[in-house]
């Protein structure tokens, strides 16, 4: 044969590898197979836990309503009007079991709060705690909630973030909330998606930190014109400013973002803070949609922007929540940020940011290697040990709009997307909705940590079946039975409670703390787990995810007969407390020592 | 993608070499080969370092040298000699910048099925696909849960859309291809009033993806491609309204990736006929030989 036609040969059948290598990777490299239909016992024996929805059994019916905007908007409301369902955990009245707040977002329609009853089900009493009627005509409505005890009186209070006028609410002796936004000092029209109560300068009161999405200047429901879009999808600097409120301790905030150094206007959708160096002061990790993530590094109370150099802010995505989680037990946050991935049309794939070992903070993504990337169009998501093996998993919820199935808005979103930014930036270019669905009915992902490096979607297996449009998740363990129970609620749709049964041999253990010298939510306080030569950090939280907010009790996963050497709190003051003898199975309530 | 041809390569063809000194002006000879590469890393760094166009260097890196290194390889196999790189290095760069995923392996991956594509698919010893169109088709296909090519980069913004147009122009100008891509922007604009009356849709939705710094590449560098299109310049115009006018019919069905596809079908088809034509006039029994040595060597 001659050395060319045997060249041609080898070249025809290299070629015709190369073609064959994409079904190779997706055969190959899927993951393991789960069973995809519930069977609780099944999931209970494989994987360790089983999730039952149960809302209507607990007396909850709540279906999100969406917000409606300007006529003017009208062919795009689905795309526009995509957010607003959140759900907070709180213990408002001290009793010692979580309750839920949700917001609502069509004008005039009502934000509950439900009481837990301590017997499974539980009770509306948000209008006669004076926190339902808040979206009333002319001041916007609800995105989302964070609490915390802002006059650190033992009682959380409440900030509602708002497309429209924000809002402070004085939790009085947990009988009642009085509204304290003008004696607190707060602009008059934010439209914001997410927020956080930090200790940002270690005084001891907290402090709020809040993102715009639109600009401050729009108001959706009366606009002055259609340029109100980004100016980009991957580069937008046209939106909401971002505002740090500087708690005075007399019931005033400061507005200080400029002061320490924050001044950006990206889209921001999701942030939460941690102390990420060990400095005692908490940083700010911020999630932005149409562009790059942004990482506020604290130093002593004034700000820095750090993206780029920690590797986090060089690949614009689109941003939508932000969670810390110690995925590794090795007493370091890893950082997940969901964002869009739409198989054969756009493929951010979500980030799990994992620190690198160094001096400085610097961070690598992972998400495909740990499993964690494809989500769909991925909104909230929360790490929490689900079936208390001691490896922190992962909830995510995901779905866009979710319409006409058959129909999908897709081609026309990309046509209009990648134009220039005098098209784009105006609502009136974007073709109409019609019905169709964009990245809608999507089923959600409850990734199980196997603590060898992988995850591995159970979501199916394990009751997790809905596909609303999912937006925030807050994780809690609402009948105080050491399992984390997953709340999650959904745009358009009704919220969901997914309670959790754990295999009773996976033992656990939970915190509760209290701050003296720190502020009284112990917000930002870490606390370091020891046992069975692991460690695992994790941290009071005054909001993370997306529009949401888990309890404030700390919940680790021992696994089986455990042997737990010690507990280390890092109180945001300073103080370091070292707990011993600690049994399994059991809530420890601690106070900072004075 | 392959930028336009510079004048050398376009006298080997017309075999007139010392033509090529005189026409490229005040650029060397020995210079010329390289100017498409050098144009292209230049619009790259400038669009990275403005935007952030690109997933990663890495990625990017990774594409190019997947595709010189396979250059080098099968040109020495096929040939026994070793190619210029800048043809290759221009489709790796390509393969950067046209392609978005978050893995390593579909940079690789579709950088090799680009430059294979060019010595497994040939006919009468010419490759008849633009080599990086193929690569990045394919991968739109073929791995669609692990690609995307969505033109949601380079900052929607104006000055990366005069920088584009800017460079475009000179560097197809110089090749004398300009007229291709005006060909096709008439008739997309033209088009786009036309699916605008038929959609409902407003007309700026229909002609928002031309404004868009990454379709330009398209325009500019790959539906002028020398290699991969045909020769005559009426030809060439015609080829240039075809490609717009099935894009437009695959705009009507809501496919997304419209003018690859368009590019994917129309190049080969004129490029067949182009040939067909060739043998009836009986040129093509000399062509087969000489074509297949220049074209793969290019």
């Amino acid at each position: 044969m001659k050395r060319a036609v045997v060249t041609r040969i080898f070249i025809t059948i290299f070629f015709a590898v190369l073609l064959a290598v994409p079904w190779m990777v997706r055969h190959f490299s899927s993951s393991p197979k789960v069973a995809g239909v519930h069977d609780p016992q099944a999931a209970l024996s494989r994987y360790g836990f089983s999730l039952r929805e149960v809302s209507h059994a607990a007396g909850i019916d709540f279906v999100h309503q969406a917000p409606q905007l300007d006529a003017k908007l009208d062919g795009i409301m689905p795309e526009v009007a995509s957010m607003g369902a959140s759900v907070s955990i709180v213990d408002y009245d001290r009793d010692g079991w979580p309750d839920i707040y949700v917001t609502n977002s069509a004008i005039g329609s009502k934000n509950h709060l439900y009481h837990n009853n301590h017997d499974g089900t539980f009770t509306d009493v948000a209008e006669q705690m004076g926190i339902a009627d808040v979206n009333q005509p002319g001041t916007g409505v609800s995105m989302g909630a964070v609490w915390g005890d802002y006059d650190n009186d033992g009682y959380e209070d409440l900030f509602l973030i708002k497309w429209g006028r924000p809002e402070l609410f004085h939790n009085d002796q947990g009988k009642h909330f009085i509204r304290v936004t003008d004696q607190a000092g707060l602009p008059p029209w934010i439209n914001a998606n997410s927020a956080v109560w930090l200790d940002y300068d270690g005084d001891g009161r907290l402090d709020l930190f809040v993102g715009g999405y639109y600009p401050e200047d729009v108001n959706l429901w009366n606009l002055r014109n259609t340029r109100m879009m980004p100016d980009s999808f991957e580069y937008a600097n046209n939106g909401g400013r971002k505002y740090l409120f500087h708690n005075l301790g007399n019931g005033h905030f400061e507005e200080v973002s400029a002061k320490v150094g924050i001044d950006s206007r990206r889209w921001m959708l999701a942030c939460a803070a941690a102390d990420l160096r060990g400095t005692g002061y908490p940083d700010l990790f911020v999630a932005n949609d149409y562009g790059v993530s942004e990482l506020y590094i604290n130093d002593h109370g004034h700000f820095h922007e750090a993206g780029k150099e920690a590797g986090v802010g060089f690949a614009p995505k689109s941003g939508m929540n932000v969670s810390f989680g110690d995925i590794f037990d090795q007493g370091k946050f890893s950082v997940y940020v969901s964002n869009i991935s739409e198989e054969g049309v756009l493929i951010q794939g979500n980030n799990l940011w994992v620190p690198q070992s160094g001096s400085t903070l610097k961070y690598v993504n992972m998400a495909r290697d740990l499993g964690v990337e494809l989500g769909g169009w991925s909104f909230g998501a929360q790490f929490g040990d689900f079936n208390n093996d001691g490896n922190l998993d992962l909830y995510l919820a995901n779905g866009f709009v979710s319409l006409d199935r058959d129909r999908s808005y897709w081609y026309d979103f990309a046509k209009v997307a990648g134009g220039n930014s005098s098209i784009i930036g105006d609502a009136a270019n974007w073709p109409a909705f019609n019905g169709r669905s964009l990245s809608g009915y999507q089923q959600k992902r409850l990734w199980l940590n196997d603590g060898e490096g992988k995850f591995v979607d159970v979501a199916q297996a394990v009751g997790a079946v809905d596909t609303y449009d999912g937006r925030a998740v807050a994780l809690a363990d609402l009948w105080n039975t050491g399992a984390l129970d997953i709340v999650v609620a959904n745009q358009r749709g009704p919220l969901l409670i997914y309670k959790n049964t754990v295999d009773p041999d996976n033992q656990w253990i939970e915190f509760s703390l209290e701050g003296v010298k720190s502020n009284r939510s112990a917000i930002g306080a870490q606390v370091t787990l020891y046992w069975d030569g692991k460690e695992q950090l994790q941290q009071v939280s005054g909001g993370n995810g997306f529009a949401s907010e888990n309890d404030r009790r700390l919940h680790f996963g021992l696994g089986k007969n455990p042997s737990i050497e010690k507990a280390v709190i890092h109180w945001p003051s300073g103080e370091v407390q070292t707990l011993n003898n600690l049994a399994s199975d059991r809530l420890y309530t601690v106070k900072e020592a004075q | 993608m392959s930028l336009p041809t510079t004048q050398p390569v376009k006298m080997q063809r017309q075999g007139d070499a010392n033509a090529a000194g005189k026409r490229s002006g005040l650029v060397p000879n020995w210079l010329n080969p390289f100017l498409p590469p050098i144009f292209i890393t230049l619009i790259l760094l400038a669009g990275n370092l403005s935007f952030g166009i690109l997933e990663s260097y890495s990625r990017t890196l990774l594409a190019i040298v997947t595709a010189v290194s396979l250059e080098m390889i099968l040109g020495r196999v096929t040939l026994g000699k070793w190619p210029h790189p800048a043809s290759a290095y221009i489709s790796g760069i390509s393969v950067g910048i046209l392609l978005r995923s978050p893995a390593f392996w579909p940079y690789a991956l579709c950088s090799a099925l680009s430059i294979t594509s060019k010595y497994a698919l040939r006919i009468r010893g010419r490759h008849i696909w633009n080599p990086s169109n193929f690569g990045i088709c394919a991968m739109l296909i073929l791995a669609s849960q692990a690609v995307a090519s969505l033109s949601i980069q380079w900052g929607n913004n104006f000055a990366s859309l005069v920088v584009i147009w800017v460079l475009g122009s000179v560097i197809v100008w110089r090749a004398k291809r300009l007229h291709i891509t005006l060909t096709y922007v008439i008739c997309f604009i033209a088009l786009s009033i036309l699916r605008a009356h038929i959609t409902g849709d407003p007309w700026q939705a229909e002609v928002s993806p031309i404004t868009g710094p990454m379709y330009q590449l398209f325009i500019f560098f790959m539906i002028t491609d020398p290699k991969t299109t045909v020769r005559s310049r009426v030809g060439q115009c015609i080829v240039a309204a075809t490609i717009a006018v099935l894009e437009f019919f695959f705009r009507l069905n809501s496919s997304i990736y419209a003018p690859l596809y368009a590019l994917f079908w129309v190049g080969p088809l004129a490029m067949l006929i182009e040939m067909g034509i060739d043998s009836r006039r009986g040129r093509a029994a000399i062509a087969p030989a000489v074509a297949s040595v220049k074209e793969v060597r290019a």
